[in-house]
């Protein structure tokens, strides 16, 4: 399922499988069955997750979780929603994510237009560039990069709500962007091989500087494909664990994974309350997901098999 | 999280004369390349490429991180030290590698194995993969966070179902189990991604040629390991080494359960601790993360010569 040959999602031929498939009736419910059990068991933990989150922690620790209710409420939701600010952090997330996520398709969107269709010399040489950089483990760059952190000021326009890169949202903007664009300029200059390369030349005769090539000619085409990455982007910020951890020591404006870090201190002795807080703070990804599915696996596979 | 797609093949190169006359830039498209190019690209080198080479030379320094004192250069005492006299290193090199075996041999195929079932298109193949395909939306540290509901001690879910409150299993706290309870909750994660994977290189084989193994007389489990399998080649390198980098990768999810201790050591916590840390041993972090790309390395060559093999040129 790749979005750089769309038409091939519908590509194998009923036919010829649908007579081997009716043959095989017995192995078929085989698959089924087997299917079916997996499931349960894979939903086994989000289900049981929610029902903890929704009785009380007393009724549990004297019942077991695997009672029946006799109180049933969204307390904990309530709890865990103010005690754990998390109004408070799903704002610095926003505050994060939305400028990371756009930042990351402008500019990888530019540079695999370059790359792609203008053929730009050192084309190859920038490619390995940013899609090796998006491959290293983030250790080999913490350590330089939260030494500049601490060390950078930052201009008083930029000053609030910290003075340096460090602790800043300045800071954790800037290494997703870093990290992201190599991976998007990856997908991206895959995604306009597609586009032909007519449509760029016709609009350089008609005398479109590179800008207008780009802004006219490609961005309406890989919309498709922006749309799928933005999706994927989001999420992919929106679990960042480890960038806020190391980048940021106010707790005030961790994102709301890292967040999660500090609700911990206060949800540790009742896992109820600390269920609630995490399907509360799972909830965005997991409806963004239902709700976009198709955009969010045709980012994920974009490209991944042979268009 | 990292990603996976191939090249597409290139249009055929335009006649040379052609593509001189299109790769003119004017004087003002030159200012806008320069900015919008200039700028990715500088953030690249400077957050990324530049860190990269600081850490390593940093690996073979003592410091602690403050400008005001500069580093001391000392050759390979670092990494002499990791390997012989710092305790946690092997430890959590050895977690690593469990974790990398564990998601490659039991995860990764399980993955495989869903993926050619829901292949077959059995009914509701589409509500299978919502299902199989949920934990991957989760972030780690939440699912290390629902791990703890399950695992805790005293009131923990799989002590519940196992009904042994008299001699309950300290799931997360034993550092012999904890690291395989931890594994099964990333494996949960895990299968769901390689599904996603392996189900679009699936759709890609060619139709005809399971027709023509079953015409030849091969069953459904010989024409999946002689036919099928060779020709996700492609697929399996682009597994093979996200597998590596998830499993390098790996922090949050023990730092979210106990900060990666007693049993749940990996590299990653290590590089952390020794930088973030009271201690500040900027030398020996630095170290321990060159480790860390030492062992990537040779992956990110594989998947970077397998994704450009079809170049442009």
């Amino acid at each position: 399922m790749s979005l750089v040959a769309p038409a091939r999602r519908t590509s194998p031929p009923a036919t010829g499988r649908a007579g081997t498939r009716r043959r095989r009736h017995p192995w078929r419910w085989v698959a089924t069955t087997f299917l079916t059990l997996v499931a349960v068991g894979w939903l086994i933990p989000l289900v049981l997750a929610v029902y903890a989150s929704l009785r009380p922690y007393l009724e549990t620790a004297q019942l077991g979780y695997l009672s029946w209710p006799r109180h049933l409420s969204f307390d904990y939701y309530r709890r865990a929603w103010t005690e754990g600010q998390i109004a408070l952090h799903f704002w610095d997330t926003l505050l994060v994510a939305v400028p990371a996520v756009l930042a990351t398709l402008f500019f990888a969107s530019f540079v695999a237009f370059l790359i792609s269709r203008r053929r730009i010399r050192g084309r190859r040489v920038l490619l390995i560039m940013f899609t090796a950089g998006n491959l290293l483990p983030f250790q080999i760059i913490l350590t330089p990069l939260y030494i500049t952190y601490r060390n950078v000021p930052l201009p008083w326009w930029m000053s609030w709500p910290s003075e340096r890169l460090y602790d800043s949202f300045w800071g954790v903007i800037l290494i997703h962007v870093a990290f992201q664009v190599g991976f998007c300029v990856f997908v991206l200059a895959n995604y306009m091989d597609t586009v032909p390369k007519e449509l760029i030349e016709a609009s350089i005769m008609d005398g479109a500087g590179v800008w207008r090539q780009y802004r006219q000619v490609i961005l309406p085409l890989v919309r498709p494909a922006l749309g799928a990455l933005g999706t994927l982007e989001f999420a992919f910020i929106y679990n960042d664990f480890l960038w806020a951890v190391i980048l940021m020591s106010t707790g005030d404006k961790f994102p709301i994974t890292s967040a999660l870090n500090n609700l911990r201190a206060q949800f540790f002795t009742d896992y109820n309350l600390l269920a609630a807080g995490s399907i509360l703070i799972a909830l965005p990804t997991v409806l963004v997901f239902l709700l976009l599915q198709r955009q969010f696996i045709s980012g994920l596979t974009l490209g991944s098999t042979k268009g | 999280m990292t990603l996976t797609p191939t090249r597409a093949p290139a249009s055929p190169a335009p006649a040379r004369a052609r593509r001189r006359r299109i790769r003119r830039f004017t004087r003002s498209d030159i200012v806008v390349v320069a900015l919008l190019l200039g700028a990715p690209v500088l953030l690249d080198v400077l957050l990324i490429w530049g860190p990269t080479l600081a850490s390593i030379g940093l690996s073979f320094s003592s410091w602690n991180g403050l400008l005001n004192n500069p580093p001391d250069w000392v050759g390979f005492r670092n990494y002499q030290e990791i390997f012989t006299s710092y305790p946690p290193f092997w430890p959590a090199l050895r977690h690593n590698v469990l974790w990398l075996l564990f998601l490659g041999l039991v995860a990764t195929p399980f993955g495989l194995l869903l993926a050619v079932l829901l292949d077959r298109q059995v009914r509701f193949t589409r509500f299978y993969q919502t299902v199989f395909y949920l934990p991957v939306v989760l972030s780690l540290a939440i699912v290390g966070f629902i791990a703890q509901l399950f695992y805790s001690r005293d009131y923990g879910i799989v002590n519940s179902i196992l009904g042994n409150q008299d001699n309950p299993i300290d799931w997360m706290g034993n550092p012999r189990i904890n690291l395989w309870a931890v594994l099964v909750a990333v494996g949960w994660r895990h299968v769901g991604y390689m599904m996603l994977l392996y189900l679009a290189g699936l759709k890609a084989v060619d139709p005809e040629l399971r027709e023509a193994a079953a015409i030849d007389g091969a069953n459904e489990v010989q024409s999946f390991f002689r036919v099928v399998f060779p020709t996700l080649r492609p697929v399996n390198v682009i597994v093979l080494v996200i597998t590596v980098i998830e499993a390098l990768r790996a922090f949050d999810v023990v730092y979210a359960i106990n900060r990666g201790r007693n049993g749940l050591e990996l590299l990653s916590v290590l590089v952390t601790d020794n930088i973030v840390g009271e201690a500040s041993l900027i030398g020996y972090g630095s170290a321990i993360a060159v480790v860390m790309l030492l062992i990537s390395v040779g992956f990110i060559v594989t998947y970077l010569t397998q994704v450009m093999r079809e170049d442009r040129g």
